[in-house]
């Protein structure tokens, strides 16, 4: 239990801080911020990898997982990049 | 069962707090024009990092090989995508990767669910974890058909209260496996069908969410992401998921918000009610002289202006007008006249919709204003130019109290000298709300689809 509390400390002052951090964003990077954003929630690949593997049907959910997470994460920062190359200044 | 296996536990988390702080200042490089490309770099080796310790660590259980396949057939597929992907389409493109890691989450849960399900507080994050990734999975999916207009239902019809009862019923159920299903038997497997009405609860949380709020929704779909990989760190006892996935929960949270401000109604009102029960009937019944204008003597007047500011909305997108209207933007500069575009927040689709696809036509970013830099010198711009945008340009939400959108911060073109308003017909915008700009002394309606207009008027400027 104790590390669970410890790991709800994690979890606040990561939101707080991501609240701090991107607070004041330009309109002109909202979609960018999104899309890099969901990128970084592809992080749920880590989470697949760990997965248990007793049974056919836990092989499928990892396997399911981790591409699914993958398609997130590659698809999202390229996306992301593409979109930011296009921004200039005058 | 790991290739090799010789990373400790403790030298992972070590790494894990490296990588950490490269996610940390990625994000906050990529909220500043400057350094964004940076950022984002940063966080995608974040990201490697993150996942090689991970795979080189002891905690791997799945052979390798199938891990491996996974990530290169999920490599393919969304680089495929990315690369392949038109820039018009980013919405739906945002909407379905962010789809798929609630699809992962969601996986991750029910694994953990057969596996790992001990005491009653993983039972408890487990149920939340498969909840909050099966409907972001499936409710971005519907987001992805409404904004690629592949899905058309309307609002108000059968199957969509179906879904919402669903929906609803999926929130009680939710309630249900967290708090009694330990004191009750059933006569059925009750996960199977948390599972199962999550993914149908999804479908009926954004289905009777219309075209003009899928700004908030879209970034309350990214927020929900993010949460749900936060949930599944708690699970898993893994940090870097928790910093990642509250980062991008947080994230997309300040972005639903800055969404709702902008149209002055709250998160709660955009989800769950709609402007169709909001309205009331207009107040006051529209019925003055539109007055038309043809590409030529709106030729004459822009070429006199000497200040022209743009407003794109939907419409431009529709009609994939953005080139055409950097031509006109340039042909004017070169003219003598200033020219800038004004970006209304939820202009579009998704938070910076406009921004993109004129980004994409190679308008630079520093000639884009915002409401609240244009309004003051709005008597200053000699014709302000309305391109597809109607609700954000609407009168209505600073002059009468009674309307819908009264209160919604619009960019108050009608103090312009001349507007010219671009558009197909005369029908009212998504809110439904009938605009009184149209109708307004110094307003010219140019009709028809805004790509012609536009690139009438700059072959006029080429003769």
């Amino acid at each position: 239990m104790e590390e669970y509390i410890l790991l709800g400390f994690v979890l606040i002052l990561s939101i707080y801080l991501g609240l701090e951090l991107i607070s004041k964003v330009p309109s002109t990077l909202h979609t960018p911020l999104m899309s890099g954003a969901n990128a970084i929630s592809g992080v749920a690949l880590v989470g697949a990898l760990v997965l248990g593997s007793e049974g056919q049907l836990q092989n499928i959910l990892a396997f399911l997982a981790v591409t699914f997470a993958s398609i997130n994460v590659f698809g999202g920062y390229l996306v992301t990049n593409r979109m930011l190359k296009m921004f200039k200044k005058k | 069962m790991s290739f090799l296996e010789n990373i400790s536990t403790e030298l992972q988390n070590l790494i894990y707090i490296f990588a950490s702080i490269l996610f940390i200042t990625g994000i906050k490089m990529l909220g500043k024009e400057d350094t964004a490309v940076k950022g984002n770099f940063l966080s995608a080796l974040a990201m490697f990092i993150a996942v090689i310790v991970t795979f080189l660590g002891p905690e791997i259980t799945v052979n390798p090989y199938i891990i491996l396949a996974g990530i290169v057939v999920g490599a393919l597929i969304g680089s495929l995508i990315a690369l392949k992907v038109k820039m018009t389409s980013i919405p739906e493109m945002v909407a379905l990767f962010n789809g798929f890691g609630g699809l992962a989450t969601f996986f991750i849960a029910w694994s953990e669910f057969n596996s790992n399900a001990d005491n009653t507080f993983q039972y408890v994050l487990i149920m939340i974890t498969t909840y909050i990734g099966g409907v972001t999975f499936s409710g971005s999916i519907v987001a992805y058909g409404k904004l690629s207009e592949k899905l058309r239902i309307q609002k108000g019809s059968f199957i969509t209260k179906l879904f919402t009862t669903v929906f609803y019923a999926s929130l009680i159920y939710l309630l249900y496996a967290i708090f009694l299903t330990k004191t009750l038997s059933l006569p059925f497997d009750f996960y199977i069908l948390l599972l199962a009405l999550t993914l149908i609860g999804g479908i009926g949380f954004v289905l009777p969410i219309g075209g003009g709020d899928m700004p908030v929704v879209i970034s309350l779909l990214n927020s929900f992401s993010g949460i749900a990989a936060a949930f599944a760190g708690l699970l898993l006892t893994n940090n870097v998921l928790i910093v990642a996935g509250s980062l991008v929960g947080a994230s997309g949270l300040i972005l639903t918000v800055i969404m709702a401000k902008a149209m002055n109604r709250s998160i709660g009102n955009i989800l769950f009610v709609g402007y169709a029960l909001s309205s009331t009937k207009s107040s006051s019944e529209e019925t003055g002289e539109v007055k038309p204008i043809n590409v030529s003597d709106a030729y004459l007047i822009l070429e006199n202006a000497s200040s022209v500011l743009i407003i794109p909305g939907y419409g431009m997108a529709v009609a994939q007008a953005q080139h055409v209207v950097r031509e006109l933007g340039e042909l004017l500069e070169a003219n003598g006249t200033e020219v800038k575009y004004g970006i209304h927040p939820v202009a579009g689709r998704m938070p910076g919709h406009m921004n993109v696809l004129l980004a994409e036509a190679n308008v630079p970013y520093d000639v884009l204003v915002e409401p609240d830099d244009v309004n003051p010198m709005m008597d200053t711009v000699d014709v302000a130019v309305v391109i597809g945008a109607n609700d954000v340009v609407n009168p209505s939400a600073t002059e009468e109290p009674g309307s819908p959108i009264y209160g919604m911060p619009i960019i108050e073109v009608h103090n312009a000298r001349t507007v010219f308003v671009l558009k197909r017909s005369m029908s009212s915008g998504f809110a439904g709300v009938q605009n009184p700009l149209f109708f307004k002394e110094n307003t010219r309606m140019l009709f028809g689809d805004a790509k012609d207009s536009i690139g009438g008027l700059v072959s006029e400027f080429k003769e």
